[in-house]
């Protein structure tokens, strides 16, 4: 309970140092808010044009007093309004992260549904054509980029079957799970292809770890059986990296698949913030980046939590 | 046959495991798609490309171009010049309604102009309506424009929907941008920025009844996404930018691909402030070396036309006629060495990438035919907003660039190649024959003249060589074989989507 207070208490400080580095780089990168607007017309404008332009887009004052106005905001609850939405930068993220949050969610599922019983397949065949087919497989898995992966499933539907999920307008679950789930599983394929071959790979080796381990040679010698060794002795002890990988990736994927919500014109925070930072959306970028950054810590705590789950001899933070 | 049965099947089968089915066109809603949204709702102040095509079919100007570039009626039936040239009327459409049923007037025209002239409106095509002395409203339907110079161009300005005539109250109200309220054949119902927008058609507009009941435009970032929804169906009608993209859809048996050349030209910028490009021959010996089709074959798959500094069909010199169009790398070279740089030059190339699609290639051909004379390029691509500030600020000893055409050279030139010219820091190079010929050209009215002037100014360009113009492209959209009534332009406008028809 004292871990969980401590670890909570450090999440202000940990957000305000995300808040000063994503201010400070988002305005580092050449061009504003106005020539993203305007692109080269922007050179037409006078200087008492760019002006009132800037007191539109909230760039007319020092970097500092910026900042302050921002950080003051937040503590009310305030996050900004969107300069391209034209409306609360909350509301905005908050719309996109079902979709994110189900992607990611549905990634993992195919993932560890996948990955976990590959993996232990492939440990206990170790170094049988089984288990080369598995890790040959798991290789392609993480060298395919998802573009690649995401195009040719879209290109094959399409001239092949002449079937796509429909695209353009994102049905939430709760209106419609079907066309939800239509919408979402190819692209969770996609994530989930590189993702369980990850899981695939740290799963096999964690298994082959763990099974040349004293307590599984003395279970086995007491005459268990093999699948009693490998599903209540060695597993538990295996999934402690599994359960890091998958947290890790989990929290990168709560922060949008970019590339995989361009390819299949998702509406989610990846793409959210990749428009953002085109249009140079400082306040919609800033938000989000606070956003995800919080979501990653959440996460990462709960991998945490998940290793005394798993491993009761592990006490978190005591000496 | 049992091939086809098959695959038939495994379709349907898969379609059933997806949840998902080929959906048919709606009777009347034309499904459309591209891959880069408009970025905002001022007709004033918006200039991306996506935004122009969203709002022009909201908005209206007074009057409009045609498929040949020819000046035609919108909100004005008609227009006149006075003799000295420093009038210009209009009498306005008595039909013509905002999508709120009020009538435009020329009090709207008025407030609309006043607003473009503001300088708090941070309006970009302001710099096109300088000569705007004073604006007179005799009577609801006549507005007059007194210009403080001859400025023939400033009708051709009047015709882009950055000069749109929005309803002088919602000027008032200062909702212009939050709420979009024109006068075109389309009302836009709702806009979810970057994923999608609803237009349904305005009952009133003056122009008559719309061809379709309305147009939903999905936000498809990739194009070869879009290029899949048309071919299931899902999309009628697709804007689409990549050549590559274009030239697969005439192998899609239901789909029709429209080309048309359009005004904005790929060009290679010098800055002639920096040298040794600050040395005519120098200029001179790299328009001489670049093979301007081997760029366009290579980078854009030959899909365009090699051109010359004016790109408006009816003003344009055949290229052939212009300095060094052929290319000739003995000449480049002696060139070279009697500038005093016959071992060649290191220089840096910026481009945007992506922006356009074949930017990055073009920088590589023109690298290896720049090499034969000794000059190293380095290319440098860079994310839009990043080349853009560069751009803006003259930074770069050469950039690839797509510029916009516009259809009168004065407003599409002014800008680079008057003295007094906005982008002057840009171009980066003053030539007093480039400023008077311009001057000549916005004042002249007789075509003929106009035409002989803009010709000798072409010349010039070409031969003072301060950008090596390479060619101009097509503007692509591709449409299901059952849409009738779409238009291309070279201006690249959607305005005949309003009568465009579902068959």
């Amino acid at each position: 309970m004292n871990y969980l207070l401590r670890r909570l208490a450090t999440f202000p400080l940990v957000l305000l140092g995300v808040s000063i580095l994503v201010f400070v780089a988002i305005r580092m990168v050449p061009g504003d808010s106005i020539t993203a607007m305007l692109g080269t017309e922007a050179g037409l404008l006078t200087p008492a044009q760019r002006d009132a332009l800037a007191a539109y887009f909230g760039i007319d004052q020092p970097w500092f007093i910026q900042y302050w106005r921002w950080i003051g905001g937040i503590a009310h609850g305030n996050f900004g309004i969107s300069v391209t939405y034209g409306r609360p930068v909350l509301d905005v993220i908050l719309e996109r992260f079902p979709l994110t949050l189900e992607l990611a969610l549905l990634s993992m599922i195919i993932a560890l549904a996948v990955g976990m019983p590959a993996g232990i397949h492939a440990a206990t065949h170790n170094e049988k054509p089984s288990d080369l087919g598995v890790r040959i497989v798991a290789m392609i898995g993480q060298s395919t980029p998802s573009f690649v992966l995401g195009l040719l499933i879209i290109y094959t539907l399409s001239a092949g079957f002449g079937v796509l999920p429909a695209m353009g307008e994102f049905a939430p679950l709760w209106q419609d799970p079907l066309r939800n789930l239509s919408q979402l599983i190819l692209p969770a394929i996609t994530l989930g292809f590189a993702f369980a071959a990850s899981v695939t790979r740290i799963a096999r080796s964690a298994m082959l770890d763990v099974l040349s381990d004293d307590y599984v040679r003395t279970a086995r010698s007491k005459g268990a059986s093999a699948r009693s060794v490998i599903w209540r002795h060695a597993l538990p002890n295996a999934l402690i990296p599994v359960v890091t990988l998958s947290g890790i990736e989990f929290g990168y994927l709560l922060g949008g698949a970019v590339i995989v919500e361009q390819i299949y014109a998702l509406p989610g925070l990846g793409r959210m913030v990749l428009d953002a930072i085109l249009q140079r959306d400082y306040a919609l970028v800033q938000g989000a980046v606070l956003f995800i950054a919080f979501n990653f810590m959440i996460v990462n705590l709960l991998v945490d939590l998940a290793y005394v789950a798993l491993d009761p001899r592990i006490r978190l933070g005591e000496q | 046959m049992v091939h086809l049965t098959r695959r038939l099947l495994s379709g349907i089968t898969l379609a059933a495991i997806l949840g998902i089915a080929t959906v048919s066109t709606q009777a009347a809603t034309l499904h459309m798609a591209w891959s880069q949204d408009a970025t905002g709702l001022d007709p004033h102040k918006q200039t991306a490309f996506s935004s122009l095509r969203l709002l022009e079919l909201i908005y209206e100007p007074l009057v409009r171009v045609d498929a040949s570039l020819q000046i035609v009626p919108a909100i004005a039936t008609s227009w006149a010049f006075s003799k000295d040239g420093k009038e210009l009327s209009f009498k306005l459409d008595p039909k013509a309604k905002f999508q709120d049923g009020t009538a435009v007037t020329s009090a709207d025209v008025k407030a609309s102009f006043e607003r473009i002239l503001d300088e708090k409106t941070g309006a970009a095509a302001r710099a096109n309506f300088l000569s705007i002395a004073g604006i007179d409203t005799p009577d609801a339907a006549t507005v007059v424009f007194h210009l403080s110079q001859p400025d023939v161009p400033i009708l051709t300005a009047m015709s882009d929907v950055n000069a749109a005539i929005v309803p002088a109250a919602e000027i008032t109200a200062g909702s212009i941008g939050t709420k979009a309220m024109g006068s075109g054949p389309f009302k836009l119902d709702k806009w979810d920025p970057n994923a999608k927008e609803v237009l349904s058609a305005n009952k009133d507009w003056a122009g008559g009844a719309t061809g379709v009941d309305g147009i939903e435009i999905s936000v498809l970032p990739d194009e070869a996404a879009i290029l899949a929804a048309m071919r299931t169906k899902q999309i009628d009608f697709a804007l689409l930018n990549d050549p590559l993209v274009a030239t697969l859809v005439p192998k899609e048996a239901s789909l029709q691909l429209n080309r048309v050349p359009v005004l904005a030209y790929h060009v290679l910028q010098l800055n002639p402030s920096r040298k040794p490009m600050t040395e005519l021959k120098v200029r001179q010996a790299i328009s001489c070396a670049i093979d301007r089709q081997e760029v366009l074959d290579t980078a854009s798959l030959g899909e365009g036309k090699v051109t010359g500094p004016l790109t408006i069909p009816a003003l344009a010199t055949d290229p052939s006629q212009l300095f060094c169009y052929k290319r000739d790398v003995e000449k480049a070279k002696k060139l070279m060495a009697e500038a005093g740089f016959a071992d060649g030059f290191s220089a840096t190339v910026i481009g945007a990438t992506g922006e356009p699609p074949t930017a990055a290639a073009e920088a590589q051909v023109i690298q290896s035919q720049l090499a034969e004379i000794g000059v190293k390029l380095d290319i440098k691509m860079m994310e839009l907003n990043v080349y853009v500030d560069a751009w803006l600020k003259g930074d770069f000893d050469m950039a690839i660039a797509l510029n916009g055409g516009r259809a009168d050279p004065y407003t599409m030139y002014n800008r680079y190649w008057t003295k007094a010219g906005n982008l002057q820091k840009v171009a980066n190079y003053i030539d007093d024959t480039l400023d008077s010929q311009m001057q000549q050209g916005r004042a002249e009215t007789d075509p003929e003249k106009r035409k002989a002037i803009f010709a000798d100014f072409e010349k010039h360009l070409a031969e003072v060589s301060p950008w090596i113009w390479l060619y101009t492209s097509y503007s692509y959209t591709a449409q299901q074989k059952n849409i009738a009534g779409f238009v291309p332009t070279p201006t690249g406008t959607l305005f005949s989507l309003s009568k465009v028809t579902i068959q």
